[in-house]
């Protein structure tokens, strides 16, 4: 087999996977493709921000902005604040990009969301997949998400003002659930569990920060307990072994 | 072209930069191992910051209640998932369990 070959099971794997996760982005996209339309932007607009940016908390913050009439390089700040998570995700997937070239990692990056990520940092705990293989698997749940959102922004511009506000439906459950059968198996050490409790007792403090900036703290304070805790277990290990 | 579409091209680039940079830069730079340890992190702190806000902050304000049907499905997914550490069984019963509470079966 060669190198260049798509691996298609794979792809259709990452699909699979990222299903429960779509399934909660629906109701967002038609919310999203509604509210764009009353904010004041064309049907053309509403679509091309979900086909450029793609980007769902973004995209509701820039709507949610523009109907209060807040100034453009407000809208564009806040927008670059929000999506600093995602220079932490993909920061945590270099030592995977390393083994692609550097083409490839630029749809990688254009498609990378909460749910694409969840799903990958999944798949990277638990198989060992090469380059190759992690990239089909990866493309196949970040496709099928941005395909549904297209569509879901469709169906929102489209049905427009009958909308119901769906976000009140609760079937962003269905994501929080997701992320919790994701989180609970990693949580393999007492560093992990650091982590964690530190991310969940920040959040509860700064949940009111503007622009989810609460989000992006509690997140780095979590990794920074967790590699301390890891780091001292480690010294601990040695200077046990030295004694011994 | 209208004003609109320059915003939207401003938020393409401020999202897709953040997204892209560490990705470019993979293989290019050394990064100290220290920090390779510490994004192993990533996944549980920001996941779990996630879980947490949406569990826990309903409208704005923490509600710490038997009347938040998210906690209630957040607890039961989270006891499903360090029993069984099955994903799909995870989301299968958080399902469920939330669509029991909104329905008000018990």
């Amino acid at each position: 087999m060669s190198d260049n070959r798509f691996d298609r099971p794979l792809f259709w794997q990452g699909a699979r996977d990222i299903l429960p996760l779509i399934l909660a982005a629906i109701p967002f996209g038609i919310v999203y493709g509604a509210m764009a339309q009353s904010a004041g932007l064309t049907q053309w607009q509403a679509m091309g921000m979900s086909l450029f940016v793609f980007a769902g908390s973004s995209q509701f913050i820039a709507v949610t902005l523009l109907a209060s009439a807040a100034a453009f390089p407000v809208i564009a700040m806040t927008v670059f604040v929000v999506n600093l998570r995602h220079m932490l995700y993909a920061a945590s997937l270099m030592s995977t990009a390393n083994k692609l070239p550097a083409l490839l990692r630029v749809p990688m990056a254009f498609w990378l969301t909460d749910e694409s990520y969840a799903v990958a940092a999944n798949r990277l705990r638990g198989k060992f997949d090469d380059g190759r293989g992690f990239y089909a698997y990866y493309m196949g749940a970040a496709i099928v998400m941005y395909l549904n959102w297209q569509l879901c922004t469709w169906i929102g511009i489209t049905v427009g003002e009958k909308v119901p506000d769906m976000t009140n439906w609760g079937l962003d459950v269905a994501m929080v659930v997701a992320f919790i059968g994701i989180v609970v198996p990693a949580l393999q050490h007492f560093a992990h569990w650091a982590c964690a409790a530190t991310s969940a007792v920040c959040i509860l403090l700064t949940y009111d920060w503007p622009h989810q900036t609460g989000l992006l703290f509690s997140s780095v304070m979590a990794i920074l307990v967790g590699i301390t805790v890891l780091k001292q277990q480690q010294k601990m290990a040695t200077a046990r072994a030295a004694h011994e | 072209m209208s004003d609109y579409w320059w915003l939207i091209v401003a938020m393409t680039a401020l999202t897709f930069l953040p997204r892209y940079i560490p990705l470019a830069l993979a293989g290019k730079i050394h990064i100290p191992p220290l920090l390779v340890q510490a994004l192993e992190f990533v996944p549980i702190a920001v996941l779990t910051a996630i879980i947490v806000q949406v569990s826990l902050v309903r409208e704005g304000e923490v509600m710490l209640s038997t009347e938040n049907h998210y906690l209630i499905t957040s607890v039961l997914a989270f006891v499903t998932a360090l029993v069984s550490r099955h994903l799909m069984l995870t989301i299968v019963v958080g399902l469920v369990v939330f669509s029991v509470c909104r329905l008000q079966l018990v």
